[in-house]
């Protein structure tokens, strides 16, 4: 048999590998190690980084912004995650038990689809405190006005909420996706012993579901750490510091004041939260797929 | 995939129920919030700025116009969009739709063509050190984006490709990790008997990746293809930092800036959801001609 040759094998494959290493290169490998170096120095994108060894983290530590800008962004995750995991869930199994319609699930696609910035342009306008139509409700009930983007203690709430409304759909998807991996005759047979819907929901689609569950929490765990285009959007981080998450920070400390070596720091210190998350979604994906395949 | 469809038409929730009536109610309420704040963009984008004040309650305004997208577009004069409730200041949407629909076919096309590539020569082919190679490319899906972002940009700044359209694609044009290995997997699944009917018939490895693993790949090239179209016209942070000057403009860095011009006390609404609704526009014909086919990827690249 004409197998082509291991000589002609050798000699393509590094011709068809060659451009995505050149990328892998030239924007990942080398900015990783380069970004590692200016989290060591006091780079301010003028002149050559200065060598100043670990003083950039060990400001970081002293610096009570960043960590309540880690502390908001925790908050904001916890209040995201667990919005969006149970609206979510919720809307899959609805799904799941009433309808296969891909009109409908594609429209619920719709907010993914559209950019955050958008998305965060439709809310301010829809909660603006003067001429908002949601404050308008608020007012017709004898309510408000709530400054949703400008009081402290509903900035974050509104941030979050947006962000689920804009996701909850999506992931809706992906675990009705994985309630289609559930064997039917399950249900059949729980139907005959005369189980409801809920008993069902708990027995049967939530334990089958715990690995699929599992992946599509860290993957959104590890998107909602990142939150950036909304708050830059609509709040700026404020008011005051109530919706300066830590990308925010980073995007601040670099671009609006040029501590690239500071910020570079603060950003390994992100890396390194992201990279446990990252390091669980690997197994898990690994786990799934053998699971799924 | 087809196992998996099959299975949707079985043992559904059939019988009438009053449980059945209450979890289609709920499924609607999620549909109405889905898809109210839309109704309400466009509503707002064809309502003359000075009724903005007025009632509010019906479900047209009293006189729709489509001034708001005319202005926006750049297609009247100064004055006219002055007088709609416009800043006055200079817009172009139409560049910079062209821009970001630009922007993403380069990088959804390229991108996923050379990630096929190497998805083929890692699955396929045999050379030294590729088990290596291919584990050091995965490894950069641990290396969150911003880490990366921040030397790309000095890098970027150093090629002097700041506001070019070299500049906004460069990081992502070449590879995503994630790309090559799913791809991958669809590749190591094809048969080799199927390669070996096209090695009879004298093709070399081009061939076989061209003229067999391409096209029994269709899917999930289409599903990499469709996310990666998605997730660039959402970019945003990126072409902000790289693409903020006009001529290379997209409509997410677009909008950011119409809102900045925007004054804080009195922004302009109308011009800014009608800037809104044009950015929709075209993802929404994606989904409308494409829908069936997103869906179906997402169900099976498990999020990214």
């Amino acid at each position: 048999m004409a197998r082509v040759s291991k000589q002609d094998d050798r000699r393509v494959a590094w011709w068809f590998v060659a451009p995505v290493l050149v990328g892998f290169a030239v924007f990942y490998a080398y900015p990783a190690i380069r970004g590692a170096w200016y989290s060591l120095t006091d780079y301010t994108m003028l002149g050559s980084p200065g060598f100043v060894g670990a003083k950039n983290y060990t400001d970081l530590v002293a610096d009570g912004q960043f960590w309540s800008s880690l502390l908001v962004t925790a908050y904001y995750v916890v209040l995201n995650i667990a919005s969006q995991t149970i609206l979510a869930l919720g809307l899959a199994a609805l799904m799941h038990r009433l309808t296969r319609s891909v009109v409908l699930r594609a429209t619920l696609l719709v907010p993914w689809l559209v950019p955050n910035v958008t998305i965060g342009l439709l809310w301010m306008w829809l909660l603006d405190t003067n001429l908002g139509l949601v404050n308008h409700l608020l007012h017709a009930i004898g309510l408000g006005p709530v400054g949703f983007f400008t009081d402290a203690h509903w900035a974050m709430p509104t941030v979050a909420g947006i962000n689920t409304w804009a996701y909850t759909g999506y992931t809706a998807l992906l675990l009705y996706a994985g309630m289609l991996q559930i064997p039917q005759h399950l249900y059949e047979s729980a139907a005959i012993d005369g189980a409801g819907e809920v008993r069902m929901f708990a027995r049967i689609t939530v334990p089958l579901l715990r690995p699929v569950l599992a992946l599509v929490l860290v993957v959104s765990l590890i998107g909602s750490f990142q939150i950036f285009d909304t708050v830059a959007v609509t709040t700026k981080g404020g008011p005051v510091s109530a919706t300066r998450v830590i990308y925010f920070y980073i995007y601040q400390q670099a671009f609006t004041y040029f501590h690239m070596g500071y910020a570079a720091a603060a950003a390994v210190f992100l890396a390194l939260i992201l990279g446990v998350f990252t390091f669980l979604q690997l197994r898990l994906l690994r786990a799934s797929r053998s699971d799924l395949a | 995939m087809k196992g998996l469809l099959a299975m949707e038409s079985h043992g559904r929730l059939r019988k009438t129920s009053p449980g059945r009536a209450v979890a289609w109610a709920l499924l609607i309420v999620f549909l109405v919030v889905t898809l109210f704040p839309f109704y309400w963009m466009v509503r707002t984008a064809i309502t003359p700025a000075a009724e903005l004040f007025g009632d509010n309650s019906s479900l047209l305004p009293a006189h729709p116009t489509l001034i708001n997208f005319t202005r926006v577009l750049g297609l009247t004069t100064e004055a006219e969009a002055r007088a709609a409730g416009g800043s006055g200041a200079h817009l172009d949407f139409a560049r910079y739709l062209m821009n970001s629909v630009i922007y993403c076919g380069l990088i959804a096309f390229v991108q996923t063509f050379l990630c096929a590539l190497a998805g083929y020569a890692f699955a396929r082919l045999r050379f030294p050190g590729r088990d290596l190679t291919f584990t050091l490319l995965v490894s950069a899906l641990m290396v969150p984006p911003i880490f990366t972002l921040l030397p790309n940009f000095v890098l970027v700044k150093q090629l002097g490709w700041i506001n070019t359209m070299a500049g906004m694609v460069a990081p992502s044009i070449l590879m995503t990790p994630f790309a090559v290995f799913f791809l991958r997997q669809f590749f190591l699944s094809i048969p080799r008997e199927v390669e070996e009917a096209a090695i009879l018939d004298g093709a070399g490895a081009w061939g076989l990746f061209w003229r067999v693993a391409m096209p029994m790949s269709r899917g999930p090239l289409i599903t990499i293809a469709l996310t990666t179209t998605v997730w660039a016209w959402k970019d945003f942070l990126w072409p902000l930092l790289v693409g903020r000057g006009e001529e290379h403009r997209l409509v997410t860095v677009a909008l950011g800036v119409f809102l900045q011009q925007s004054p804080n006390t009195q922004p302009d609404w109308t011009g800014l959801m009608a800037a809104s609704t044009l950015s929709v526009v075209p993802v929404l014909l994606l989904l409308i001609f494409l829908g069936k086919r997103l869906v179906q990827s997402l169900s099976f690249t498990g999020g990214k």
